[in-house]
């Protein structure tokens, strides 16, 4: 295998218009440099620390485990991050880093709501100016983050264009960034779009699976034999896994939004039904027709109703390294109960994903087997949207 | 060296590049527009393959890619249309088209049916210099000429990018999307300078030019203009019956040259 600059085996790479190519080797450079940066390491770890509040906790769920009877179970906690999720992680490193570089303004896009939040969040601390872009569809599903954002003093643009969704959110954002570059920086959410921000974005990710790895040996003096996290772009679960990559023992599992069933037209399963082509920037799997034509997909998960996923999760999948299943929406939705219900956690409704799966997988495995399910956020914002799905009228 | 087609339309001239969406209402109004436009003195004709997320484009050339699509248009569609129309008009025929349409088409298979239906060259807007392998060779091969694009940011990227051009250099006007401009801001005089100290390539312009006024001054610098979204403006306005309308823009910029 050839390894190219920004290339996961064939995925990947730097598909966008010449006009946004000066930004790209400028991040490019820029990050390079900060990365190995003291300075920066420290300011950044400062902030996961004293304002994020890692390491978040690995958490045993006894109670899971007792009732699905067989490996033992632990929750990697991200829910308990500031602003709810996992995004946090990643936007403290890009907004520091936009910072440092001199830009005076962010923009972003967000599918539920959390990338958004967390964006507006760090862009507050840091004095930067805020602009998110949400599908018109996710700003009513998600009214709660749209006016949270509002709050941290972002503006918040309505998406109308094409399915609404995270999708043309992300193509707003790269609109506006090829317009306004010079004092802006586009803080992607996931692991996707041009390089290189899936490095960058891992990299800020990956001290979810650093501190399973290190929490799990504590406590269990072993390394776990399965992972699993949900996918949309992909971030969480790329977090989660990257530590483990060389980890030839433990699985890893991802687990993409099923929708309404991989075999309907309303799934969002890119590992399962997508095919390789090249979109947003990179190289890699899409749920699109034989056109080339990008599907207008469905999850009841905004954060994963993306019709594409990271380049490095489609490498992993393509050398067999990463497994990838796909969740319904109802397995989710009774996934979201049971954890809540078992364990008084609520998970976000895109972490109720990986619980759903964990759930199946739990009992084909040996009690002394040990799995980690990452639970990237928390799961107060879908409460109302979960009461609609089950036809219960709540006063919001 | 033989200049092929492309090169052949800059000869003693500047040139007038005119773009419009294909299948934009439907596929016998493009038809219909690219004889017209030819006729009106159009020197080159991009035609936009429509694509479901247009991430370059402004609303105007969003729109009309979505009107393609609903009205079920193909690049199968397409190819043929072009191969009827090349029987009437001699002027080079160009595809505008994002990557993903070619890639999942097939690279060889797309590059092959436009060699057969009489295509020239190709615009692929999110394949930039760094990623031109992905077609270098299956263009060579089926001699389709891959035009290269600078916009006002590249700078020290200009040279490399001119030296290695093919056809013509599309210069991109200004920042941001495609679409009607008031004024263009850049130094689009100093962008070509740059261009003239490594290469010979004609060099064109588009982004934001609507008005003869526009198209007059840029042509004081440039060896031609590229007009997409006016144009597609007028078609999105009268649909099948703007195939009159947009002769006669052609004819009013046409007249500054």
């Amino acid at each position: 295998m050839v390894y190219k600059k920004g290339r996961f085996g064939e995925f990947g790479g730097q598909y966008i218009p010449e006009t946004l190519m000066h930004a790209l080797s400028e991040l490019e450079m820029a990050y390079a440099y900060y990365k190995k940066d003291t300075e920066f390491q420290k300011e950044y770890v400062n902030l996961l620390q004293h304002y994020a509040g890692r390491p978040s906790l690995l958490y045993n769920a006894k109670k899971m485990t007792a009732d699905l009877g067989g490996a033992k179970i632990y929750l990697k906690r991200e829910d308990l991050n500031h602003t709810g999720s996992h995004k946090v992680n990643n936007v403290l490193g890009q907004v520091l880093l936009a910072k440092k570089m001199g830009k005076t303004r962010v923009i972003a896009e967000t599918g539920a709501g959390q990338h958004g939040v967390a964006t507006a969040t760090a862009a507050a601390l840091m004095d930067l100016e805020c602009e998110i872009f949400m599908g018109k569809e996710d700003t009513k599903r998600q009214a709660l983050n749209v006016y949270r954002m509002k709050l941290l003093g972002a503006k918040v643009h309505e998406v109308s264009s094409g399915t609404m969704t995270l999708k043309d959110a992300v193509n707003e954002t790269m609109r506006e960034w090829v317009a306004r570059m010079e004092d802006t920086h586009y803080v992607l959410g996931s692991v996707m779009g041009p390089h290189p921000f899936p490095t960058i974005v891992r990299d800020f990710q990956k001290m979810i699976g650093e501190e399973i790895k290190e929490q799990i040996i504590r406590l269990e003096g072993r390394l776990p034999d399965a992972v699993v996290a949900c996918v949309g772009g992909g971030s969480n679960a790329m977090g989660s896994f990257y530590e483990f990559i060389d980890d030839e023992n433990v699985r890893l599992i991802g687990c993409e939004a099923a929708g309404l069933g991989v075999n309907t037209s309303q799934n969002a399963a890119t590992m399962t039904n997508g095919t390789i082509g090249i979109f947003h920037g990179m190289k890699s799997l899409f749920c699109q027709d034989e056109y080339g034509q990008i599907a207008n997909v469905h999850s009841i998960s905004a954060g994963l109703d993306y019709p594409g996923v990271g380049p490095e999760h489609a490498y992993l999948a393509a050398i067999d390294r990463g497994e990838y299943v796909a969740i319904t929406d109802a397995e989710a939705v009774e996934a979201f109960g049971y954890l809540s219900r078992m364990e008084g956690i609520i998970p976000a409704v895109e972490s109720a994903h990986a619980i759903a799966y964990a759930c199946k997988l739990a009992p084909t495995m040996k009690p002394e087997e040990i799995m980690v399910v990452t639970l990237s956020g928390r799961g107060d914002k879908d409460v109302a949207a979960i009461a609609r799905y089950k036809g219960v009228k709540i006063n919001e | 060296m033989n200049k092929n087609r492309i090169e052949q339309v800059f000869v003693g001239k500047q040139a007038l590049i005119c773009f419009i969406t294909g299948g934009d209402p439907d596929i016998e109004t493009t038809e219909k527009l690219i004889v017209a436009m030819a006729e009106a003195g159009a020197d080159m004709i991009e035609i936009g393959i429509p694509f479901s997320d247009p991430v370059a484009e402004g609303l105007v050339i969003q729109a009309a890619n979505a009107r393609a699509l609903e009205n079920g248009c193909t690049v199968d569609e397409l190819f043929a249309m072009v191969k009827r129309v090349r029987g009437k008009v001699a002027i080079p025929l160009l595809f505008m088209t994002y990557m993903n349409p070619v890639f999942v088409y097939g690279k060889e298979r797309f590059m092959k049916k436009c060699q057969e239906c009489g295509i020239d060259g190709i615009i692929v807007p999110d394949l930039p210099f760094e990623e031109k392998e992905e077609l270098a060779d299956v263009c060579k091969q089926y001699e389709i000429t891959p035009i290269s694009m600078i916009a006002p940011t590249s700078e020290d990227r200009i040279e490399k990018i001119a030296k290695e051009a093919q056809g013509f250099l599309y210069c991109v006007s200004s920042l941001g999307v495609t679409g009607l401009r008031s004024e263009i801001k850049t130094n689009v005089k100093g962008m070509i300078e740059k261009v003239r100290r490594v290469s010979k390539i004609p060099c064109a312009v588009g982004f934001g030019i609507s008005t003869p006024e526009q198209a007059k001054e840029m042509l004081a610098v440039t060896d031609g203009v590229i007009v997409g979204s006016a144009i597609v403006k007028v078609v999105a306005e009268y649909g099948k019956e703007s195939v009159e309308k947009v002769e006669k823009l052609l004819r009013e910029i046409k007249r500054v040259f």
